[in-house]
């Protein structure tokens, strides 16, 4: 028996737990030492820390945006540096929409299914004028949605047409910093009590 | 059992696949509905609208300098180019003619979207064929032409540069020497992009001989782009009805007849160099001259039917505009490359696998909001 | 070719064309609608004419009118030439499709289907393309009104 892990078993006997660590345990038991290495923190702070710096987008380019969306994650600007490496094809593995694009009235329902198929928590960010608006498509258009906060709830909302990669940059950021703010015990779902409109 | 006993007793059935309208492969929101048997292909039936933003409709309310800024949202890899063929059309029917130096100056940032255009799809081709590289490396070298549009006119993307009867404003005074600087750096990249992909054995065997468009079938669907050039149809409006200035510039059109994945590559990379000579042919001499025409602030198009036709990216754009005489044209048609060549993928698809679909799509570059308009 | 040569050879496939190169850099041809599957028939096919590029084709609303223009280029002897056909039922448009003279019409009539109404006999599959199935009304016609979804400036 090493003499740490008499150390150990002498620290648990102290405690009344010897029973824990059978004496056969074959493996090296690591003392947890004198609280030396425990970070005290709110179960929150780590969570949001660690969901903030991993978000998944999914690739949701409809038009223009799309370009602008795609030179955000190339070489000059690389949204990796700030965790959003992984850019999924499925909205099961997401954890982000970026809506890059004009969403027509077709492709409405196929936008709340993909919302529908993530998993909580999710955010969505829109991208550019068509998204936050309809943009230039506002007027005389007969087919084109006039915002995508229509058909799913929004987070973050960035400007432009299309916005320049650091402007996405920037949207980004907020929403890890609204991430980080977030408390899990009284998190709502975001599409409760969305307004869904009239049909 | 053998082999002919197994296969007469397993019963297969055809069954429907949705191939988008969410798919990275797909290039934007193309949905195809594919009937396969097993992993072959039997039938590509296209659903298009996912991305229909009535733009014909939209014209028809607006007045010509307006129609110009929706062009860019059209085809956004050719939006120089849109905005031109509108431009061209409203000057046509005005009869009014712009200085050679905005000829030379449309047409060397024509030519600048254009390589940005190629080298995008470059870098997406190789990206469907599983090769991530080829994208970083393309979007590299596409963020210094993008770096040459902000400086010239504020934007990276949907330029808007154009307006009926010559440009916004005049080139920024860095442009010449901005330019002259990306050739000569993009001189040394083709090169690595050719050493990256164009030798490379998986690549051409997922390439040759995959999605054969003979040129019978490139004319009759209306193919027209680099597309049918990989089939030997000569369809370049730069040389056949030039506008601009390519009259006097000295160029090839890229003819392939093989007419399969890899010849249709092969025709794009050698644009990227034909593109490079119309840019130094005309880089150094840019003439003097007006920058913009005056026209009327509310421009009125005489009664008639007006069309141009010039050579996007992807193809030719035909700008049809029926006027009656008063501030807003009476219909404006844009005949948009992507939409005819997509017409003929069930044709050339049938019978081939999942995955030659997947490189004949990449090899065709679509841009789904050019053929939904 | 010149417009007045190419002009002489189409006049003698009918009787009733029309032919007018006013306000258009073409030569424009109005073929009555029971003719036009033979007409273009015969534009590809002859030796002198040989339109075998379809390269737009066009739905029209003419406010009273329907139709439809096609632009036509010889890949080999390098003329064009605009066709344009016209129905008068707004109603129920009918008319034939060429898409077997020239195969990029099969989904440029589905285009013109879909915005303007018009059907095509003997067309392999008629759909809507870009609008939905239960789509109500046809929106490129001059006399489309759509209050829910469009905001008029």
């Amino acid at each position: 028996m090493g003499v740490e892990k008499k150390r150990f078993l002498n620290q648990l006997e102290a405690e009344g737990l010897k029973q824990v660590v059978p004496d056969d345990f074959p493996g090296k038991v690591i003392p947890g030492g004198n609280g030396g290495n425990i970070v005290v923190t709110t179960l929150d702070s780590v969570i949001n820390w660690g969901r903030s710096n991993s978000l998944w987008p999914l690739y949701f380019g409809t038009s223009c945006c799309a370009i602008e969306m795609m030179q955000t994650g190339a070489p000059k600007h690389d949204f990796s540096r700030f965790g959003f490496e992984v850019a999924r094809p499925s909205a099961r593995q997401a954890d982000l929409i970026i809506i890059a694009g004009t969403i027509v009235n077709k492709m409405g329902p196929v936008l709340r299914r993909l919302y529908d198929q993530m998993a909580e928590p999710k955010y969505v960010i829109a991208m550019g004028a068509c998204a936050i608006s309809g943009g230039p498509f506002y007027y005389n258009s007969y087919s084109v949605i006039k915002g995508a906060d229509h058909v799913i709830p929004v987070d973050v909302y960035v400007p432009g047409c299309p916005p320049r990669p650091e402007a996405l940059l920037e949207g980004m950021i907020m929403l890890q910093q609204k991430i980080k703010t977030e408390n899990m015990k009284h998190k709502v779902n975001p599409i409760d009590g969305f307004d869904e409109g009239k049909v | 059992m053998t082999n002919q006993e197994v296969k007469n007793k397993i019963k297969t059935e055809e069954y429907f696949v949705n191939m988008g309208p969410q798919h990275p492969a797909a290039h934007g929101v193309l949905r195809l509905l594919l009937t396969i048997d097993g992993e072959i292909i039997k039938n590509v039936e296209p659903d298009l609208g996912y991305i229909h933003r009535s733009i014909e409709k939209m014209c028809e309310r607006d007045s010509y300098q307006q129609i110009v800024h929706l062009t860019d949202r059209m085809d956004y890899l050719s939006s120089h180019i849109n905005n031109e063929a509108v431009c061209l059309t409203v000057e046509k029917a005005l009869e009014l003619e712009v200085s050679d130096r905005v000829k030379v100056i449309r047409t060397i940032i024509s030519e600048l979207t254009r390589l940005a255009s190629h080298q995008l799809w470059w870098g997406v081709m190789g990206m469907d064929l599983g090769a991530l590289t080829t994208y970083f490396y393309a979007f590299r070298d596409r963020e210094m032409i993008n770096d040459i549009f902000e400086e010239t006119c504020g934007a990276r993307l949907t330029m808007n540069y154009n307006v009926p009867g010559g440009l916004m404003f005049d080139i920024h005074p860095n442009f010449v020497k901005r330019t002259k600087e990306f050739i000569k750096h993009f001189k040394t990249k083709l090169p690595e992009y050719d050493r990256l992909l164009t030798g490379n054995v998986i690549f051409e065997k997922r390439t040759k001989g995959v999605g054969i468009l003979t040129k019978e079938d490139a004319i009759s669907y209306g193919v027209s782009g680099p597309v049918a050039r990989g089939s030997g149809f000569a369809s370049d409006v730069r040389k056949h009805h030039p506008y601009s200035a390519y009259d006097r510039v000295d160029f090839k059109e890229i003819l392939f007849t093989e007419g399969d994945t890899y010849s249709r590559y092969k025709v794009r990379i050698a644009e990227m160099w034909e593109s490079m000579s119309i840019i130094e042919q005309l880089i150094d001499n840019i003439p003097e001259g007006n920058i913009k025409e005056t026209t009327k602030a509310v421009i009125k198009l005489p009664k008639g039917e007006f069309y141009q036709r010039v050579e996007t990216a992807r193809g030719e754009l035909g700008v049809y505009i029926n006027s009656t005489g008063t501030k807003n044209p009476y219909r404006v048609k844009f005949r948009s490359p992507g939409f005819s060549n997509l017409s003929v993928l069930n044709h050339i698809t049938k019978g081939v696998k999942i995955a030659d679909l997947v490189a004949t799509m990449a090899s065709f570059d679509f841009v789904i909001p050019d053929i939904d308009r | 070719m010149k417009n007045e040569d190419l002009q002489s050879i189409i006049n003698g496939f009918s009787d009733n064309l029309e032919f007018s190169t006013e306000a258009s850099e073409f030569l424009n041809v109005v073929v009555p609608k029971e003719q036009l599957h033979n007409i273009c028939n015969q534009l590809k096919s002859n030796s002198s004419l040989k339109f075998d590029y379809a390269f737009c084709i066009t739905g029209m609303d003419w406010g009273k009118d329907l139709g439809v223009i096609y632009h036509l280029e010889s890949t080999e002897l390098k003329h064009q030439i605009v066709v344009k056909v016209m129905v008068d039922d707004r109603e129920n448009p009918v008319l034939d499709s060429v898409h077997d003279i020239w195969q990029t019409a099969e989904f440029h009539e589905l285009e013109v289907y879909d915005f303007f109404g018009i059907k095509f006999n003997k067309h392999p599959k008629l759909r809507r393309l870009f609008l939905t199935p239960d789509w109500d009304g046809f929106p490129l016609r001059k006399d489309y009104v759509d209050e829910a979804n469009m905001i008029v400036k």
